[in-house]
């Protein structure tokens, strides 16, 4: 039997995070100061507080190996602000991206290949039209794909993963 | 009635106890020390240096098991406080610090002496707070000691705007704590220490690994007690010094970068540790692929996150040590054991075999005798503080440590200028021991300044400066590692130790012969102030023996003849 470091699988795992933390001053940023301190990989980060309570769900997309997930989590915890961690295996996880493409494209296109991705056309100005589209974190990723190359995107934002438990 | 935040402050501190109180006063922080100075309810020692503060109520607190309490003002007197909490988190030493900071409606505004203090204590304390309004101040306050406290212990930070000192408002301090995001495991989990116990029974060679959470949870007694039940043999940390008691048969002394070989060659050749409160430091495992490679593994430890962060246990055991070792005590009944006495006595013989030395000298005073000696002189009588570097290893080494808390040193974080305020601490908390301060040349000047605390109180922290003429440890590891280019670790400018610490007040003796160290110990014990015993010793000593840097336990550099 072998103790340690490569007793652990090695192989890096995307995870999914939620932490529930008391809505106070200065949380996110113990949260990321954790991260940061102990030189953990952040993807994706989404905060918001939790209707009718007094906390906050942050939602963290990490990649890592087990054992450094399993730190990760410990290491979470530990924090005095922090209610609970749940480490997600299976999950729906949503992400949104708006994204502004100039006006000269074709309009009906643009929609076409947003209704594809479950997206649609949210707001059309003289100079640009912005798009917008909610799903699974990898659909989105494709969607962004497609829309660079196709229609020379002016800005993308992402929302970030907010994720659920099955 | 209600009273302002600072008298809330010296309310908090007499409702825990406190009897005193290390600090510094400054401008955002005066509201506080008005109302210092209006109580007798805790003494104030006001240190010359803010980190001095720190250490002090750190040194406190490793020798007497209570929260030590530390007060500075904003600014630069919140950042000099940051080594003294870094040294006390790396250690999980309680302790809670309070600080100034400049008022409400200036914060942000890189006001005079603002400095984002909660930002900068993030990382090396346990939990901090900036406290935004006088309500919320008296449950900070009592949060503040209970998280410093229990779980693992660490120190607290409080940050209080000034104004908040001044306003006034209700203090309600009885109020039960409610943390529903913190609720630390005190009691092990009954079917694991079972299962542990189960484990250990069919072990042919098992081994207790003792680390500084044995001190901490003040389980030293119930940790003597099951390794004579079992008769396993025990290692110590740096940080659990003393917890076997220096003559227990049992003991196979400190193991790690310079520890015993038969501690080292116990680690190495174990088929099970018993981890009680140690971490698995570097210092500690060396060479991380090679250590205890077929070693099952029990770790008992308060926080959940060091079990498994180095190493990966068979048998994790989430709970406070006392407790967890009061049921192993009760429940080892149950359990017929291997007989251990063959894996003991070959033990036994590693430590004749190579025992733990040095050559000593008729012409040069050699470090490892001074601490030895003085160990004979004073033994369980004193307390002992420590720098860091060379004389540190050489005390952990050869002082003969027989009780918790005798030993108080920098361990995690391996701070000089640690050793004199932490003395102070020893000798405030501890006053019917001597302090002893074991230091070298280099460290001594790092916090100088409270030689003048120490005479203005009273404190008769004796300091035995092992002096060399070099930063001692780094020369060694140049010496060893750099083909001897020393680089930057010659002090051979020096002080007059002797005259400086009678400018101070104090008393001093140079020694260079055993016969004047017996008699300046000897002086220095009866004079009850503060003083120097400057040992001339040994220059090129080197501490002995040493597994270098990212090697295995059993690849030790040992003493030749």
């Amino acid at each position: 039997m072998n103790n340690f470091n490569h007793y652990y699988d090695s192989i890096e795992t995307r995870r999914v995070i939620s932490v529930i933390v008391i809505n106070e001053d200065s949380v996110l940023s113990r949260i990321v100061g954790l991260f940061s301190a102990r030189g953990y990989n952040i993807d994706s980060l989404t905060v918001a507080p939790i209707p009718d309570s007094e906390y906050s769900r942050i939602t963290i997309v990490t990649v890592g190996s087990k054992r450094v997930i399993d730190q990760i989590v410990k290491q979470l915890n530990k924090l005095i602000p922090v209610l609970k961690v749940n480490e997600h295996s299976n999950v729906i996880e949503k992400d949104t991206v708006l994204i502004k493409i100039p006006i000269d494209q074709n309009l009906s296109d643009v929609a076409a290949l947003a209704a594809a991705y479950r997206g649609s056309i949210q707001n059309v100005t003289e100079d640009a039209i912005v798009v917008s589209a909610t799903d699974e974190p990898s659909r989105i990723m494709n969607f962004i794909k497609v829309i660079q190359k196709r229609f020379h995107p002016l800005e993308i934002v992402r929302s970030g993963v907010v994720a659920m438990e099955r | 009635m209600k009273i302002n935040g600072a008298r809330m402050v010296i309310e908090a501190i007499r409702h825990e106890g406190v009897d005193v109180v290390f600090g510094y006063p400054g401008g955002a922080i005066m509201n506080v020390y008005d109302e210092i100075y209006k109580q007798n309810h805790f003494q104030h020692i006001l240190t010359r240096h803010e980190q001095a503060a720190i250490h002090a109520a750190d040194g406190y607190s490793r020798a007497t098991g209570k929260v030590g309490v530390a007060i500075v003002t904003s600014g630069p007197g919140f950042t000099n406080a940051v080594t003294g909490l870094a040294t006390a988190y790396m250690d999980s030493i309680p302790m809670v610090v309070i600080s100034g900071q400049v008022p409400t409606s200036i914060i942000g505004t890189d006001g005079f002496q603002e400095i984002d203090a909660v930002g900068i204590s993030r990382p090396c304390t346990k939990h901090n707070y900036l406290v935004q309004n006088i309500e919320e101040l008296p449950r900070i306050l009592k949060e503040a000691f209970y998280v410093a406290r229990s779980g693992r212990p660490g120190p607290v930070h409080v940050d209080i705007p000034k104004d908040v000192t001044a306003t006034m408002g209700d203090f309600d301090y009885e109020k039960e704590i409610n943390m529903p995001t913190y609720k630390p495991t005190t009691k092990g989990n009954k079917r694991q220490i079972k299962k542990a116990l189960e484990a250990i029974a069919q072990a042919k060679k098992p081994l207790i690994y003792v680390g500084g959470g044995a001190v901490l949870s003040n389980a030293f007694v119930d940790i003597r007690e099951f390794a004579k039940k079992t008769n396993i043999p025990v290692v110590e940390t740096l940080m659990a010094r003393g917890v076997m008691g220096a003559d227990n048969p049992l003991l196979m002394g400190m193991l790690g970068m310079h520890g015993e070989y038969s501690a080292n060659m116990a680690m190495y050749e174990t088929d099970l540790i018993i981890s009680l409160g140690a971490r698995f430091d570097d210092r500690v495992t060396g060479r991380l692929d090679q250590f205890a490679k077929s070693a099952t593994i029990v770790h008992v430890d308060v926080d959940p996150a060091s079990i498994g962060k180095i190493v990966v246990p068979h048998y994790p055991i989430v709970g406070d040590l006392k407790l967890v070792m009061e049921d192993l005590n009760e429940m080892v009944h149950d359990f017929e054991f291997n007989d251990y006495a063959s894996w003991v006595s070959r033990l036994k013989e590693y430590q004749k075999e190579q025992p733990l030395r040095f050559v000593d000298s008729d012409e040069v005073i050699k470090p490892q005798w001074v601490v030895k000696r003085t160990g004979e002189l004073l033994g369980y009588k004193a307390i002992v503080t420590t720098d860091v570097g060379q004389h540190q290893m050489w005390t952990a080494q050869f002082y003969p440590f027989d009780f918790a808390r005798q030993f108080v040193t920098s361990g995690g974080l391996g701070t000089m200028g640690f050793g004199l305020p932490a003395a102070m601490g020893v000798a405030r908390g501890k006053e019917d021991k001597v302090s002893i301060n074991f230091t070298g040349d280099g460290s001594i000047l790092m916090n100088i300044q409270e030689l003048m605390t120490c005479v203005e109180y009273k404190l008769p922290v004796i300091n035995i400066i092992l002096n060399n003429n070099y930063l001692g440890m780094v020369r060694q590891w140049q010496t060893m590692f750099y083909d001897d280019r020393l680089a930057e670790t010659d002090l051979s400018t020096q002080p007059d130790f002797v005259k400086l610490i009678e400018a101070f007040g104090g008393v001093g003796y140079r020694v260079s012969t055993k016969e004047q160290f017996d008699e300046a110990l000897h002086k220095a014990v009866e004079a009850k102030k503060v003083a120097f015993i400057e040992v001339i010793v040994d220059r090129r000593e080197n501490v002995l023996p040493m597994v270098p840097n990212g090697h295995a336990l059993n690849e030790m550099h040992l003493l030749k003849d």
